[in-house]
């Protein structure tokens, strides 16, 4: 498949494999501790996963699977308020498929939606919008979910029902920003990364500014990278020569989707349609200063948590997780106390097991019960 | 004239309105009128036209074929019934005839019960009772016995159909999904994920138009080529629901093996492929309806593969794995990129990703 495959190759991804390898041999470890590099985003964590990179990679680099799946890091207290606005009689409750399952205290939109609220799954807000065209005496309220990626989409949506004069569609807004979640990262007195792989699409309408303060002030190389394994290796190996080199940059090898000053477009939407929240609590990460956004008062019609009244109690996540820990690159997946016992995919307490983005999911789904132990030796013997 | 003969010789009833209505469950004229002007009409063979609670089978004529029944029954409730490449009727037919030939069985006679709703079209219903008829008979199946039920509007979707199913299997034949041992080969007959990808398209709120069409068809005929040419063959699985990666799951855990595919050798049509990029699904997860999945020793591997290449159903026909020794009940995948990966079961339905 065109502009796909090219991506995929076995024998460029050789080549990049080696050049790692020598360029890993050659880093001094002084303190013998493997050189651990973040990817952000919950999509390069799927395609590590999806194409076995992390097997590939010498043993002396570690790769630490961040913070950026939107779905596990949705905290319980607000799956329950979508669950009590789905219940709402009259209401049709879109939302993206990956959020269906996500736990609430009490249930899923799965579970809602089998105990009889009308849960509908859609691609894009704009199908949304659609569904409230089409039932004028139905609310249709929209699940927006997601970083900076898919902001603006529920913004051009809410900016397009504004224009119609369309009075039934809201939007339960739980989007939240990339950047001082990192912050929030670095900050930790317990962190160890050596540098980040930083999220492609986020930055594709972004641009590559806004992470400079990680290079200035927290001295760590940032690669912004793309989603095929290609991009993966190549973006590994840029991190690895700047730690090498001794360079602190944030570097785009996503070039061909990332332009540097990001999406004028999609930013002036953004900028029109959400203000900053004061602070927004995460599932694993605990509440994090103006880490999310809101509706702004002039579309407060379109704000669904302005239109009906939500439970909004916050609800602490188990004690027995450690997905925090495990977010911060602190723990492995499998060395969480609950991870493959009481949290499972099947079972999920913890954010990271939620959706197939997750750390957690994707080790217990591609990473198998053997490769678990294999890599605990490997670690415990560094 | 036995009351047999006689029977065959009535009147036909003819249905004169456009819907199915309540009436045409009521067990009386309406429903004797459709189900003779629908369903006897279209499946027509001597052991249903009595119509009686039950068809009867000769014992002796059945024990000539083997020495073993095969006996399944499938329930089919897809949306939408009339889909690329077939419909809920076709569907009915080849899911049940192929869940007895992957058991080594010859399909004989299928049961064909129809829950229907209210305000169903008579059209429809005969148009889908045509392609059951039209599906049998290219299978060799006889439809003998039948149910038809009318529901209040609401209380089913459209129409379901339960079909159950007998066959024969020859004494000399013996498959089992415990019985998979390193060294044999994990071929299938072609491209996969067909039919859950134009099942998902057909729904029509994914707004992608593809050109991909279930491949629901009949295996009994490939299966026999492949007995044939490969009699060792260990076991024989149709990848529906669930797709090649649940069935592998199944066979490594029954086994005590490990199962390892490789993603390269992996059939797919690119425009399934396409599909599955676009909406972060897996096809290995996508559910078949024309495919088997066949565990064969390594020494009859080319012999099954050529005699499924030879057949209409089986020209893409492919070797994707292989059984090794490693951990017991894991299927492994070596991807594209020289990677290794677990391939595990599903945990629910597949959830398009969001980003």
């Amino acid at each position: 498949m065109k502009y796909v495959d090219e991506y995929r190759d076995r024998a460029k991804a050789e080549i990049l494999r080696r050049e790692i390898e020598a360029l890993a041999a050659g880093i001094d470890r002084a303190d013998g501790r493997p050189i651990q590099i973040m990817e952000v985003c919950g999509g390069h964590t799927h395609s590590i996963f999806r194409y076995g990179i992390e097997g590939m990679l010498p043993k002396s680099i570690e790769l630490v699977h961040g913070p950026g799946c939107p779905v596990c890091v949705l905290p319980m207290g607000r799956v329950d308020d979508c669950v009590a606005i789905a219940e709402r009689p009259g209401v049709i409750f879109t939302t993206f498929g990956d959020a269906m399952r996500v736990p609430g205290s009490k249930k899923s939109l799965l579970q809602a939606k089998a105990d009889g609220a009308d849960v509908r799954m859609v691609y894009s807000p704009m199908d949304a919008l659609d569904l409230a065209r089409r039932n004028p005496d139905r609310e249709v309220v929209f699940f927006a979910i997601g970083f900076e990626t898919t902001m603006p989409s529920t913004a051009l949506t809410v900016l397009q029902a504004e224009r119609e004069g369309v009075k039934n569609f809201s939007v339960f807004c739980n989007h939240i920003t990339i950047v001082p979640t990192i912050k929030a990262i670095l900050d930790s007195p317990d962190l160890q990364l050596n540098g980040f792989l930083g999220p492609g699409h986020v930055s594709m309408v972004i641009g590559t500014g806004p992470y400079e303060f990680i290079a200035r002030f927290y001295r760590k190389p940032m690669v912004i990278a793309g989603f095929e394994p290609l991009d993966v290796l190549q973006s590994i190996w840029m991190v690895l020569k700047q730690i090498k080199e001794g360079r602190c940059e944030i570097e785009n090898q996503y070039a061909r989707i990332v332009p540097d000053a990001g999406n004028a477009a999609a930013l002036s939407a953004v900028g029109r349609v959400y203000e900053l929240r004061e602070f927004f609590e995460w599932r694993g990460l605990g509440s994090i200063d103006h880490s999310g956004v809101k509706i702004r008062d002039a579309y407060a019609h379109f704000d669904a948590e302005r239109r009906f009244a939500v439970p909004n109690v916050k609800i602490a996540d188990p004690k027995s997780c450690q997905c925090g820990e495990v977010l911060k690159g602190v723990l492995k997946p499998w060395q969480c106390k609950v991870f493959g016992s009481a949290c499972t995919p099947e079972t999920p307490l913890g954010a990271l097991m939620v959706s197939s983005e997750g750390a957690c999911a994707a080790y217990y789904q591609y990473g198998g019960v053997k490769r678990r132990s294999e890599t605990s030796v490997r670690v415990g013997a560094v | 004239m036995n009351v047999a003969s006689f029977m065959q010789k009535r009147p036909r009833g003819k249905v004169h309105v456009p819907t199915v209505t309540l009436a045409h469950g009521g067990g009386g004229k309406a429903m004797k009128d459709l189900i003779d002007d629908v369903f006897v009409a279209a499946f027509d063979n001597p052991l249903l036209a009595p119509l009686d609670d039950q068809a009867r089978l000769e014992l002796a004529a059945l024990a000539g074929h083997g020495d073993r029944l095969a006996f399944t029954t499938d329930s089919f409730v897809v949306d939408p019934l009339i889909f690329p490449g077939g419909d809920i009727g076709k569907l009915a037919v080849c899911g049940t005839v192929n869940d007895l030939a992957v058991g080594g069985a010859v399909p004989r006679y299928l049961s064909c019960a129809v829950i229907v709703e209210e305000g169903v079209p008579i059209d429809l219903l005969r148009r889908i009772a045509g392609s059951m008829a039209q599906a049998a008979r290219e299978a060799g199946v006889a439809i003998v016995t039948g149910d038809t039920k009318v529901v209040n509007r609401g209380a089913c979707d459209k129409m379901f159909i339960v079909t159950t199913g007998i066959g024969t299997i020859r004494a000399d034949i013996d498959l089992g999904a415990h019985r998979a041992q390193p060294g044999d080969a994990v071929i299938v007959n072609g491209v996969l994920g067909d039919h859950g990808a134009a099942i998902l398209c057909a729904r029509g709120d994914l707004a992608l138009q593809t050109p991909i069409e279930s491949d629901c068809a009949p295996l009994h005929d490939l299966i026999t080529e492949v007995l044939a040419r490969a009699p060792d063959t260990r076991f024989l699985r149709d990848p529906t629901r669930g797709g090649v990666a649940t069935v592998l799951n199944e066979i490594a855990e029954a086994s005590r093996v490990e199962i390892e595919i490789d993603e390269a050798a992996t059939p797919l049509r690119e425009e399934v492929r396409g599909f599955c990029e676009i909406l972060g699904l897996d096809p290995l997860y996508l559910a078949n309806e024309g495919k088997i999945v066949a565990i064969v020793p390594p020494e009859e591997a080319p012999d099954a593969l050529a005699a499924m290449r030879a057949h209409p159903l089986g020209a893409d026909a492919s070797v994707i794995g292989r059984v090794i020794h490693g951990e017991a009940g894991r299927v492994a995948m070596r991807t594209v990129l020289g990677g290794r990966r677990v391939v595990d079961m599903l945990v629910g339905e597949q959830l398009p990703r969001i980003c």
